[in-house]
């Protein structure tokens, strides 16, 4: 489904990613994990096509096909979702108003009628019962005044809604505490299909007991330094990531 | 402006004035020395120019220079099909004016309740000429006000409001104002009176809109009297066409504990200018003056604002946005006066305004005079562009970029209707605020 190749992005003139290899199939999820400030979000926000990375080496094939010239609302309609580490607050568009926008949009892309307000409205009431979202959030305007999980589970909420292939979660769980975590975690597990992929970046093992991955890597400055199975995660928690930057600086990296 | 313009403005004008003398039944026959005293003084002082302190930034030599019928010369044949696009609601009593002239089998009225007088100036400064002859042209004053006076010469037929003392009218008035333009330019000065009798309410809706043609100049003025706790709401829609001049004059007065709300909508046209001012004139009261305007192309929006506090205890606010494309031009100018008297003063005034091109401009100018000591009166200023991380967000859930910044744009510029009490209404302006953003389909009815 998705294939990473040499990856290099720059911000600024820093490189930021410096050679991503990773391969992604149908039905997998894999969990990235990694120091602070090795690259996790910058991948994340290269992969859902923000502009403001400069990618200046390699290539991402999604379902075949090189999408680096993709706009984001294009590779959202091919079915890439991010949940953005820091949901950003808009004032004055409420998220219900925002969603069907939305919805709408990647109908017209399917060359799909657009729904109206009464289908819409039964598809976000079951979606936000299966999230435990407060309906009345849905009027409001997006995140505005939102608390820390709030933002979260609302960002599962349009996951929920939007139904991707390839869903990317960036921290989704920071700052959860574990009935919210469990609330994610099943919202991920329901979307959890043959045809579907899932990319969870995370600092802690223990969403990982809720979604069991079936991969996992460590990015560490800008490259995958080690990748493994699901034990791989408890090993970072107990012992950190020290021990892979020293793989690092040794040439030891392992690519997936 | 040059001089030969300037001659041959007042020349226009100064025809269109004679036409009217011998006609001599523009309204009543009292009217007719107001309407000559307002003449000679805009004959004296001409259209103004940039040389002028309340003109620098708006250059009317365009309209000076132009060429004008007068409206009430021109036939015009309009059906009530066509004027179905400007009507927000079923539920309110209706008067239709074209090219400035009122037209009965086009309004409606239905059951008009009692103690409120609703029904065109015209017929008001008849069948009630005291009230009229006591509150009209003494409001809007003309003394340096070349266009004001103008109006007051050459009125037209327009809305006449009157509510009796503890009356609440829950219908709002609708008054249309449309300009047919097919067979050239022509000019309008329709012309509004509102008189609340204390603890009276009411809502006023005003719509300026073009039916065909494109060029046309409407020279608008509105005075509104609020006594003793009344409680008027105001709004307004100039939706004329995008090479339409269009000046207005709202003036304000305001009694004892008595609350004016007015908003206004300007989509665009080659020129506009709301002249709005209020005089707080009893204390205790407060007014409310919001404004929403978008440019685009070589389009001009200039609001000029004066709230005078001339007694204590009173509360006034401004809340003004601009959403500015293209080469659009927009100016917002803010007097605030507190008199020695209106101690306790609480005035904010606000101005926002959303540049989507390097090549539009924003000028935003408080100017505050404050001669008594002890007053809350606080302005603020923004300009600020589109947050690439609010694109990227609305991007991500598959919104193309210029729907997504559309969407913005929208939630920048829907605040202000907010305030717009009168559902219908607020559902009617939003779609026409839509229709003028790209992709504003794929946004729908919000
Ligand atoms: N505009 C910028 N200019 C320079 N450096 C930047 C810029 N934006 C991000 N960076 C740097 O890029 C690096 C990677 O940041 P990124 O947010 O991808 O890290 P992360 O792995 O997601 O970290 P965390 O675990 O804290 O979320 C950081 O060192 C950050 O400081
Ligand atoms: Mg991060």
């Amino acid at each position: 489904m998705l294939e990473i190749r040499n990856l290099h992005a720059h911000v600024d003139g820093h490189e930021i990613l410096k050679g991503i290899n990773l391969t992604v199939n149908a039905g997998e999820v894999h969990s990235i994990m990694g120091p602070n400030g090795s690259g996790k979000s910058t991948l994340a926000q290269v992969l859902a096509g923000r502009d403001t990375y400069e990618v200046t080496e390699g290539e991402i094939i999604y379902k075949g096909q090189n999408i680096l010239e993709l706009s984001p609302d294009e590779r959202a309609c091919e079915g890439i979702f991010l949940a953005f580490q820091y949901p950003v607050e808009i004032p004055g568009v409420t998220t219900s108003y925002f969603l069907r926008a939305a919805v709408n949009a990647m109908r017209k892309h399917r060359g799909e009628e657009a729904l109206d307000a009464m289908d819409f409205l039964k598809i976000i009431k079951e979606k936000a019962k299966l999230v435990k979202l407060d309906t009345k959030l849905l009027s409001r305007a997006i995140n505005e005044g939102f608390s820390g999980g709030e933002k979260k589970r609302n960002e599962i909420f349009q996951m929920a809604v939007l139904e991707p292939t390839l869903a990317i979660l960036d921290e989704t769980d920071s700052g959860l505490d574990i009935d919210a975590l469990k609330i994610v975690a099943e919202g991920v597990n329901t979307l959890r299909s043959k045809d579907r992929a899932t990319i969870i970046v995370t600092h802690y093992q223990r969403l990982l007991d809720y979604i069991v991955p079936d991969f996992v890597h460590v990015l560490v400055d800008g490259k995958i330094a080690h990748s493994g199975g699901k034990e791989l995660a408890l090993e970072l928690e107990a012992k950190g990531y020290a021990w892979i930057s020293d793989d690092v600086n040794n040439g030891a990296a392992v690519a997936s | 402006m040059s001089v030969a313009n300037m001659t041959k403005s007042k020349d226009t004008f100064l025809t269109h004035f004679e036409q009217l003398e011998n006609q001599g039944s523009g309204a009543a026959a009292w009217l007719l020395p107001t309407r000559k005293a307002a003449f000679a003084r805009f004959a004296e002082d001409g259209f103004p120019t940039t040389r002028d302190e309340d003109w620098r930034y708006t250059n009317v030599a365009p309209i000076a220079g132009g060429s004008f019928t007068r409206g009430c010369e021109v036939e015009s044949k309009v059906t009530t099909k066509q004027i179905e696009p400007f009507l927000f609601t079923d539920d309110c009593m209706l008067l239709v004016c074209i090219n400035g002239q009122y037209m009965s089998e086009l309004s409606q009225l239905g059951e008009i309740p009692e103690g409120l007088v609703v029904c065109n100036l015209s017929e008001a400064a008849q069948s009630h000429s005291d009230i009229v002859e006591a509150h009209l042209a003494r409001v809007a004053s003309t003394k340096q006000a070349p266009l004001a006076a103008l109006n007051t010469a050459m009125m037209d037929d327009g809305l006449f409001v009157y509510i009796k003392k503890g009356v609440t009218v829950t219908k709002p008035i609708h008054i249309l104002f449309l300009t047919d333009a097919d067979n050239g330019a022509v000019s309008t000065h329709p012309r509004n009176l509102i008189v609340a009798e204390a603890s009276s309410q009411v809502s006023v809706v005003e719509t300026y809109g073009t039916l065909s043609g494109k060029s046309h100049f409407t020279n608008a003025a509105t005075e509104i009297i609020a006594l003793d706790n009344a409680h008027v709401f105001h709004y307004r829609l100039q939706c004329e066409s995008e090479d339409a001049y269009h000046v207005s004059t709202m003036q304000i007065h305001q009694h004892r504990d008595s609350q004016v709300h007015a908003f206004g909508m300007s989509l665009g046209s080659a020129l506009v200018r709301n002249n709005i001012a209020t005089v707080l004139d009893g204390p205790g009261g407060h007014c409310s003056l919001g404004g929403l305007y978008l440019v685009d192309g070589t389009q001009h929006v200039d609001n000029f604002l004066t709230v005078d506090h001339a007694k204590p205890n009173c509360t006034s606010r401004e809340f003004f946005k601009g959403v500015l494309q293209g080469e659009g031009k927009g100016i917002f100018r803010g007097r605030i006066i507190v008199r020695k008297d209106a101690q306790k003063t609480d005035a904010v005034q606000t101005n926002r305004s959303l540049l989507l091109s390097d090549k539009a401009m924003v000028e935003s100018k408080p100017q505050l005079e404050i001669l008594a000591d002890d007053v809350k009166c606080t302005h603020g200023a923004t300009i600020g562009q589109i947050n690439e991380d609010e694109l990227f967000y609305l991007q991500t859930r598959g919104i193309n970029e210029q729907a997504a910044r559309s969407l913005l744009v929208f939630a920048f510029a829907s605040e202000c209707l907010s305030d717009v009490r009168i559902e219908s209404l607020r559902k009617h302006l939003s779609k026409r605020l839509l229709t003028r953003l790209p992709h504003g389909e794929l946004l729908g009815d919000s």
